[in-house]
């Protein structure tokens, strides 16, 4: 059994979760990475992704799209902007979101604000993969 | 005298009036509780946020970031919050007030309205009025702050503005509203230098890309927490001016009809006396 740190999730307008777990992964602007207790001090940026929560035999997924991590050895803290369980997602909606950035990004025209199809897109796929799990 | 008629016309219309301001004091009873609750729900993100970018600033030291230092422009963007409607005692003027007894020149300030009361004071007073983000303050969500906060960095970061402030109004508890001015960029070190330096951070990315990301979305955390306690205190400001117009209406009403008992006793008397004077000159 290995050791729990204490994870907490907070939005501008709640607080979306808090308890003892035993691993957490998310994306970040530097890759996928996963914090077990113990890890070192560090703050880093979020990049849209699937945030996984591991408490011993459950495991809670959710869609993470903006925010940052403060992480300490024993204490994680998410300061989420923008954060979804999967069932307050509307995955028709993600999809028609994907479709419109991926036409977008195909079309590379002079309108079309790049950076913003790509996390669009970005988006779109977290929240569709996180469904679908 | 004014007659029984007149007296009685004026109390109904005063006791109308009391009607409506109960009813509005009710309504914004319950809408302050709404907004404190959501204020407090809210808390533990923005001293999260605080403290990490205070940590994250005294770290930096003397770092040479565009959002630390001030640009070349002498224009200052001013973001301020009042509600969408009057009747809220001081509410709307004491904002407008602070802003222009502050001592900055009319023609540096560009002024981005949250709440079309201060958008349509300013415009009158002939300041320049940037993007209106009035329809935002009814239900504020946290994309409208984004949208504000974005805007405002944009223009920062083009040298439109070389200062960002915010006026709002602080929520200190349902009678204490401080109208309260607040200088979002460029961040000063000094006000900002925590004591304690409890906790060693490394930054992933490298420090000045981390300011550059988390620095706007502690901008954008301001704006929608002065957001929210403003809706909070112009509910309490609400409440209070409908109290008291209520009471007074109450006072008002008690004269009102003191003075038409009189007038109806002394209409009684005299009718009386005419009888008794009539009966008398037949007999």
């Amino acid at each position: 059994m290995a050791e729990n740190f204490k994870l907490t999730i907070v939005t501008p307008d709640r607080e979306f979760f808090s308890g003892e777990a035993e691993m957490v992964e998310f994306n970040t602007t530097e890759g996928e990475i996963g914090v077990y207790a113990g890890h070192a001090p560090l703050t880093v940026i979020v990049n849209p992704g699937i945030l996984t929560v591991t408490q011993g035999e459950t495991v809670k997924n959710a869609a993470l799209h903006s925010g940052f991590v403060q992480i300490l050895p024993d204490e994680v803290t998410i300061l989420a902007e923008v954060i979804e369980w999967p069932q307050e997602i509307d995955e028709e909606r993600a999809a028609a979101a994907k479709h419109r950035a991926e036409g977008r990004l195909a079309e590379r025209g002079p309108n079309v604000d790049i950076d913003r199809a790509q996390v669009a897109l970005m988006r779109a796929v977290a929240r569709i993969n996180v469904v679908g799990k | 005298m004014a007659s029984m008629r007149d007296i009685k016309r004026r109390k109904s219309s005063v006791q109308s009036t009391q009607q409506i301001t109960k009813a509005m004091k009710l309504v914004s009873t319950v809408k302050l509780q709404r907004a404190k609750g959501r204020a407090e729900r809210s808390k533990t993100y923005f001293s999260c946020m605080y403290d990490t970018v205070v940590s994250m600033l005294s770290k930096a030291g003397e770092l040479n970031h565009p959002f630390l230092k001030p640009n070349a422009s002498q224009r200052k963007a001013v973001i301020v919050i009042t509600g969408n409607r009057g009747l809220a005692g001081g509410y709307n003027s004491s904002i407008v007030k602070l802003v222009r007894e502050n001592g900055w020149n009319r023609d540096d300030v560009i002024i981005y309205p949250i709440g079309s009361k201060g958008r349509d004071a300013f415009a009158r007073l002939g300041y320049e009025i940037g993007e209106d983000y009035s329809s935002a303050i009814e239900e504020p969500v946290y994309a409208d702050a984004m949208a504000v906060s974005n805007q405002v960095l944009g223009d920062f970061a083009s040298g439109r503005v070389g200062e960002i402030y915010i006026v709002y109004t602080g929520f200190k508890n349902t009678v204490t509203h401080i109208p309260t001015q607040l200088k979002l960029l460029p961040i000063k070190l000094e006000d900002e230098r925590s004591d304690d330096d409890k906790a060693v951070l490394d930054f992933e990315p490298e420090m000045e890309d981390a300011i550059d990301l988390i620095v706007p979305k502690y901008i954008t955390s301001l704006i929608y927490g002065a957001m929210i306690e403003s809706v909070a205190s112009e509910n309490g400001a609400r409440m209070q001016a409908m109290d008291n117009a209520t009471n007074n209406a109450e006072e008002m009403i008690s004269n009102l009809s003191l003075l038409y008992n009189r007038a109806r006793q002394s209409a009684i008397t005299q009718e009386l006396t005419e009888i008794i004077a009539g009966a008398q000159a037949i007999s």
